[in-house]
């Protein structure tokens, strides 16, 4: 394993685990982005709440979700280390530095933008996911689908009504037919709750920005790193980091608490 | 001939010489090379090949440079190419006809013993390049290209674009590189070695100054080699780097060792001719530009008039009223002459008053023709039969940007001017000194155990150097020559341990360093280094420049002699010794070429003939061509020196055993 | 055409290593566009020296933009403001009359101050020590053609051999780092296949040396290959990202 440590520890390996903690961090954003549009579906948020359910129970998902923490932390950990290393590498700074003339100003602020981000997830984590998980500010809504219509109707549970599983599902019967049931932990609403300060939705947009700027050098800096440029592919990884990880990506998640905000 | 030299050239026939020679020179062996130190001063292509090879071998080296570092030598601006007698052209090339060609281009001055064996492991420096990573010009097949050079008639000269020399020495420099990482090498870089240490007649190694901390520091070694290049900036401005200096040799030339034909000095045709008082040295656009550009003037005195007071452009000028002067004057060898004669030629025309710069001194160097030729042929491969002439132009630029693009931006940048559209200025500029320290077949200066490689001895290349022939010398020198002729003096040094530095001859040396230095310092004159410096520069590129006569040489003379003497009460040099201090290494550097300008007149004068780059106006042919006298000076003036600036002349004499020698002609 | 200029310089000075180094002042009058940017550095010393004052120390030798010993610092840009150019080669034209110009050392813990705008790059030096070279005696070569290489190789490790070794990609780096010029020797010899032989080792050794030397890690900002004079390509960088990762990958190392 020695050889592990050796790679790793140097200034090049210390490049390889930024670009690939990155890219696996990209490829969560992609998934966070696909389930996360499940809120703008009309159904009060069922299918959003289920989704959610699953991915905090499901055992494979678990996994993945620890490994996501751990890049996160590592990525961030190996981020600020590599600042503090560069910084050492030029302790008296230059008095007049034209760095616009050479380079982009984003690849210049990636340590900025990082933390920015990095806040961001704070922030984030701690409204919903640690709500969501060990909070208990988020009550419970019951769905109930007629079977015959199809027609869906929500209510909201009673304060009291707490219990170990975020979901529930059942059927239920009255005069008007059979309904599936479902009774889960309401994510949604909190979210929709929360997007309504406007402050909150100031600092996600921002952030998403950061995002933007971070991902628009990061992406294809990645695959830099690894190694990966060639004049045949650059092109598409360039399209891909600036359309996809750039644009797309940090617009969807800025529409979001836009979207609860003017609704 | 005098005693005192003896050029050690082996018996036999010539082309048994060295093959001979190598087999029988005495060797050492192995375990005594660990106890037998070598020190090496410069680190251009001659000392970091020698550096290598010898650490290779096991010897313990010291390698010493001004410069921050040994890559920067000035080696690693020559452009054009080197030459190496493989025949990869299938074009006639041979061993025999590079070594004909530099004895020819030379002006037969130069020792047959050595260029044939130059000639010899012309080859061997290729695969050795090739081998240790040296990224020479391919063809399409991955074989390597060639291109033609002044003075020849075939095609041997192998190129990295225009930074042949480049790529060279930094082949050279990896090598020195992993022998410092192995230890077998010290480098001492920030270096300046400023004495030869020498007892009982032997060199025993050197004072040299830390430039960055002003110390003066001994060094003992079994031998001593100077690679530390040619003297070319006696003239301020040359194509010689700022730093290029004739220390190391003039030291060595004081303790003793006799300087060669100091008054052979090539002054290359194509380079940018001087802008403004300004200027602080001159650049060289390559030869290999010659291929392909054509060089003219106006034929009419007028239109040379009107270009110069800028009314009219060189493009406005009719093909026939052009003169293609090399062309018109050496059919055979048109605008592809020898070095010495473009020059003259060049000199010649705006002598006459057909200049056509600013200054009146500056010929055309036009790429229009071949671009075109370049364009035709591109759009035949394309197979575009009826090609517009704004199509044929464009890609013929593509073509010549292709192949010079790196020497045509150059230009630009140093002028301001696109040579792509209009034809470029040149004009000659002191570039190589084929003199030096006299040395034998050895390389062996007549001090036993010092030695001089590459352009600071003056073996190969007689009164001119033929292009691409530098490199060739220098590798030649340090790779193939000396790891074995070393052993013919170092075989009988295994007995001698290292010298203490403390014995007095080290003592010695370094107090008479010492009050150099502190006497540079003492002056405090009113006129900077710089401006004696610019002054001998005129002195001698008026007096011992491209044309030199009797009553120039001896006016010459007497004006450096007074330049140094004012020099030596009125120089200005600020700061200490205690540090890092470029004026002060500048005054001395400029202290040693006061004293070489004299030697280089000197020995001017009393050469009465023309011959390569020396040329007397007193001695030419109707034609204006160089007269030589091979009577009276078919010898290698070496020049020993007494104290107090007074020379003593020591002449040997030239053999030619296989060459018929015969007016040099490029009609 | 050439005109005359008149500038202010605010120029970094500093007597030794130990110095700490302040910025001074001067005006220099009637320099002509035809200059080069050393030139009009000579006139200042030349001016200096004759007012009894310290001239300036800068690295400076061939003066035709391939010795690579210059190096300063220009309005905030390795070599000043023309990209592709050293400072020898950069013009006064480039200027204009009345300007500021701000000259300042190279920065970075690996290239400590000498003196002034001198600074020690032997870890360049010390890196190609490392192992910047083919392990091939004198002597032991065979014939130059009986390898052919592809020109497309050959011309590729040319441009990456063309680096001059004068720090800018360190200079321009907001990090300091070496990349660049470590990248371009490795890739050369990646290129060809003299290079093959000693490929991972030689990467590995490099790369060691270069951490050793205390220069940052690579951004991907391409400042380096910005301000080379060379030109160098940011491919290269790639070239030994890889090369040192399938080297860690196959290397016997346990």
């Amino acid at each position: 394993m020695n050889w592990v440590i050796k790679m790793f520890s140097s200034s090049l390996g210390q490049k390889f685990i930024m670009a690939l903690t990155g890219l696996f961090l990209c490829s969560f954003l992609i998934v966070h982005m696909i389930g996360n549009l499940q809120l703008f579906k009309a159904d009060d948020g069922l299918a959003f709440n289920k989704y959610a359910v699953f991915m905090t129970t499901n055992p494979l998902i678990k996994v993945t979700s620890y490994l996501l923490y751990f890049s996160i932390l590592f990525h961030a950990f190996k981020g600020i280390m590599l600042v503090i290393k560069n910084n050492k590498a030029r302790p008296v700074k230059y008095a007049v530095q034209n760095g616009a003339a050479n380079s982009h100003w984003t690849s210049r602020s990636m340590g900025l933008l990082g933390t920015i981000i990095l806040v961001f997830i704070v922030v984030h984590m701690k409204n919903f996911w640690f709500e969501y998980k060990f909070g208990h500010e988020i009550g419970y809504t019951s769905y109930y689908t007629n079977l015959a219509t199809g027609v869906t109707g929500s209510k909201e549970m009673s304060a009291e009504y707490t219990q170990f599983n975020k979901i529930e599902e059942g059927m239920t019967a009255d005069e008007n037919g059979q309904y599936r049931l479902v009774i889960v932990k309401d994510l949604y609403k909190a979210v929709a709750s929360q997007f309504k300060e406007w402050y909150l939705v100031a600092l996600y947009v921002l952030c998403m920005f950061a995002v933007a700027f971070h991902l628009y050098h990061g992406f294809k800096s990645a695959f830099q790193s690894l190694g990966l440029n060639h004049s045949k592919y650059n092109g598409l990884i360039n399209f891909i980091g600036i359309w996809v990880f750039s644009i797309l990506i940090p617009a969807g998640f800025a529409a979001m608490p836009l979207f609860f905000f003017f609704k | 001939m005098t005693s005192k030299l003896d050029s050690k050239i082996p018996e036999g026939n010539l082309e048994q010489k060295w093959t001979k020679y190598r087999s029988t020179v005495p060797l050492v062996n192995p375990a005594n090379k660990r106890s037998l130190e070598i020190i090496i001063v410069g680190s251009g292509l001659a000392g970091a090949s020698a550096a290598a090879s010898l650490a290779e071998l096991g010897y313990k080296v010291k390698v010493f440079c001004f410069q921050d570092s040994a890559r920067r030598a000035h080696s690693i601006a020559a452009q054009g190419g080197i030459n190496a007698a493989k025949n990869y052209q299938n074009d006639g090339d041979s061993t025999y006809r590079l070594f004909y060609d530099t004895i020819k281009g030379g002006d037969y001055r130069a020792r047959e013993a050595n260029v044939y064996r130059l000639a010899e492991v012309s080859a061997n420096i290729i695969d050795q390049s090739v081998a240790s990573g040296v990224p020479f010009a391919r063809e399409y097949g991955g074989l390597l290209s060639n291109r033609s050079f002044g003075g020849t008639q075939v095609q041997r000269t192998f190129y990295a674009a225009g930074q042949t020399g480049q790529q060279l020495l930094l082949g050279a420099y990896s090598g020195l590189q992993r022998q410092v990482g192995t230890g077998n090498v010290k480098m001492y870089a920030r270096h300046e070695m400023l004495e030869v240490v020498t007892i009982d007649g032997k060199c025993r190694g050197i004072i040299a100054r830390d430039l960055t901390t002003g110390k003066l520091e001994r060094h003992f070694g079994h031998a001593v080699l100077l690679c530390s290049g040619g003297y070319g900036n006696v003239f301020f401005l040359s194509t010689n780097a700022m730093g290029s200096n004739v220390t190391a040799a003039w030291k060595a030339h004081k303790k003793g060792a006799m300087f060669a034909n100091p008054c052979f000095t090539q002054i290359h045709p194509t380079c940018i001719p001087v802008s403004g008082d300004h200027q602080s040295k001159l650049t060289l656009m390559s030869e290999s530009l010659r291929n392909d550009g054509r060089i003219w003037v106006p034929a009419k005195l007028e239109d040379a008039q009107a270009l110069r007071e800028g009314r009219i452009k060189p493009n406005d000028i009719k093909e026939e009223d052009r003169d293609y002067y090399l062309e018109r004057r050496y059919p055979a060898f048109g605008n592809l002459v020898p070095r010495d004669v473009a020059s003259r030629a060049a000199k010649e025309r705006c002598d006459a008053g057909y200049g056509v710069n600013k200054t009146g001194e500056a010929v055309f160097l036009d790429f229009a023709a071949n671009t075109i030729r370049y364009g035709k042929i591109e759009a035949n491969k394309k197979g575009m039969h009826n090609p517009t002439e704004e199509q044929i132009v464009s890609m013929g630029k593509a073509v010549v940007k292709e192949k010079y693009g790196n020497l045509f931006d150059m230009y630009q940048q140093i002028t301001g001017v696109n040579p792509y559209e209009q034809p470029m200025m040149i004009y000659p500029a002191v570039h190589y000194t084929m003199g030096g320290l006299w040395v034998d077949y050895n390389l062996m200066t007549n001090i036993p155990g010092l030695y001089a490689l590459g352009e600071a001895n003056f073996s190969d290349h007689g009164a001119n150097r033929l292009g691409a022939s530098a490199l060739m010398q220098g590798l030649a020198d340090g790779y193939f020559v000396i790891p074995y002729t070393i052993g013919a003096y170092l075989s009988k040094e295994i007995m001698t341990k290292p010298i203490s530095t403390d014995h007095e001859a080290f003592v010695e040396a370094e107090k008479n360093v010492q009050q150099t230095i502190d006497r540079l310092l003492s002056i405090k004159g009113s006129k900077t280094v710089d401006y004696y410096h610019k002054k001998l520069g005129l002195i001698i590129w008026n007096q011992c420049g491209m044309a030199r006569n009797e009553a120039g040489l001896k006016q010459a003379i007497k004006d450096v002699q007074a330049l140094r003497e004012e020099f030596w009460n009125n120089v200005k040099v600020p700061g200490d010794a205690n540090g890092l201090n470029q004026e002060l290494e500048k005054a001395g550097r400029v202290a040693d070429f006061l004293e070489l300008g004299e030697l280089m007149c000197k020995d001017a004068l009393e050469r009465n003939e023309s011959c390569g780059g020396h040329f007397r106006e007193e001695y030419q042919t109707e034609e204006g061509e160089a007269l030589r006298d091979d009577e009276n000076y078919k010898y290698v003036a070496a020049w020993e020196y007494f104290a107090g600036n007074t020379w003593e002349l020591h002449k040997e004499e030239l053999i030619y055993e296989n060459i018929k020698i015969a007016q040099r002609s490029y009609k | 055409m050439e005109k005359n200029l008149n500038l202010n310089l605010k120029v970094w000075r500093q007597k030794n290593a130990n110095d700490k180094g302040k910025f001074e002042e001067y005006k220099v009058n009637n320099i002509s566009t035809d200059m080069s940017f050393l030139e009009m550095f000579d006139v200042l010393n030349d001016k200096l020296v004759t007012e009894d004052k310290e001239p300036i120390a800068f690295d400076h030798d061939c003066r035709e933009g391939i010795c690579g010993s210059c190096s300063m610092f220009i309005n905030g840009q390795p070599h000043g403001p023309k990209q592709g150019v050293t400072t020898c080669q950069l013009h006064m034209r480039s200027f204009n009359d009345g300007d500021t110009i701000v000259v300042e050392p190279w920065r970075a813990t690996a290239f400590p101050v000498i003196k002034d705008l001198v600074v020690d790059r032997s870890a360049f030096d010390r890196i190609i020590s490392a192992g910047g070279f083919i392990s091939v005696n004198t002597g032991n070569a065979q014939d130059a053609n009986a390898i052919p290489i592809p020109k497309e190789n050959a011309d590729e490790a040319f441009a990456a051999a063309a680096c001059i070794g004068c720090g800018a990609c360190v200079a321009a780096c907001k990090n300091a780092s070496a990349m660049l010029f470590v990248s371009a020797k490795v890739s050369q010899f990646a290129l060809l296949p003299q290079g093959q032989p000693e490929r991972h080792q030689r990467v590995t050794e490099m790369v060691a040396q270069m951490d050793l030397e205390g220069f940052g890690a690579c951004t991907n900002t391409g400042a380096c290959s910005a301000e080379c004079p060379k030109g160098i390509s940011l491919t290269h960088i790639a070239r030994m990202n890889r090369d040192f990762l399938s080297a860690g990958l196959a290397s016997n190392d346990k």
